[in-house]
């Protein structure tokens, strides 16, 4: 465990070792295989998958976008999220000093590989509050069924 | 959503406000003022808060949950439902005349310069 100087735990480097490892850990990098679509941790718009008992739900955060432009596919069980974002920094003949520029602009594009219990046919889409809500029923067969036991 | 790790503070001290993370911001100033685009996607008006203590501007939003019962999540890489962002300000702004307006997620922030701050040309004289 100790075998190299950057993993004494002590040393002045160890905890820059330490730290990388809980940040891995943090975005999920450990070393354990990640889905060939994964994207790098960070890259806009960050993205978050649950599932209930009937649906899967997506909820990519993608503040001032034009609803009408963005653009939702699901193909053969991966679900494509694309859209667009204008800068909100005027540009032209009004002098602007810019101090900070951290939001992202321009085009992206996430997909997420869906699990096999899903239809395709019942999705729907809500944009509200610059967070965009993918919904994905899954198929009937594989909802929990209660059996009654005569 | 639901973030099981988050560390809910009991307690009130000033010091130990919940965890929250650092919202995207541009920042640009031209002759009359200054404008803060922030992004905060996931918070609605009702949950949004602007402050100003003194010299600081705080902008505070926490995401309105609205994930349905029983989600168990699968993949988060958002997991903390709170912004929170302090700037502080110069006095050259009027903070009494700022304009906020937030759409989609996006807060829209403008501080006027006080009436007196606007930019004057300063003539040189030589000799």
């Amino acid at each position: 465990m100790y075998e190299s100087f950057l993993n004494y735990p002590s040393s002045l480097f160890g905890q820059f070792e330490r730290l990388r490892r809980e940040l891995d850990d943090a975005f999920g990098v450990s070393g354990l295989a990640s889905s060939i679509r994964s994207a790098t941790p960070g890259t806009a718009p960050a993205v978050n998958v649950g599932r209930t008992s009937t649906s899967v739900e997506v909820y990519a955060f993608a503040p001032g976008l034009d609803a009408g432009k963005i653009d939702v596919t699901l193909d053969r069980g991966v679900l494509r999220i694309s859209g667009e974002r204008a800068s909100g920094i005027p540009a032209g003949e009004r002098a602007v000093q810019v101090y900070t520029r951290e939001r992202s602009v321009g085009s992206f594009t996430r997909a997420i590989a869906l699990p096999d219990d899903v239809d395709p046919a019942r999705v729907e889409a809500r944009y509200r509050d610059g967070v965009l809500q993918v919904s994905i029923a899954l198929r009937e067969s594989a909802q929990p069924k209660r059996i009654t036991v005569q | 959503m639901n973030d099981k790790q988050h560390p809910v503070s009991q307690g009130t001290a000033a010091s130990e406000l919940p965890r929250a993370v650092l919202p995207n911001v541009d920042v640009f100033e031209d002759a009359s003022g200054i404008t803060l685009l922030a992004d905060m996607p996931g918070v609605r008006r009702e949950q949004l808060e602007l402050k100003v203590e003194g010299d600081a501007l705080v902008i505070e939003g926490v995401v309105q949950p609205f994930t349905p019962e029983g989600l168990e999540a699968i993949y988060a890489e958002v997991r903390v439902p709170q912004y929170r962002r302090s700037f502080t300000l110069s006095r050259e702004l009027d903070t009494a005349r700022i304009e906020a307006s937030l759409k989609d997620g996006v807060l829209t922030l403008r501080i006027p310069k006080q009436e007196h701050a606007q930019p004057r040309r300063i003539a040189v004289s030589v000799g």
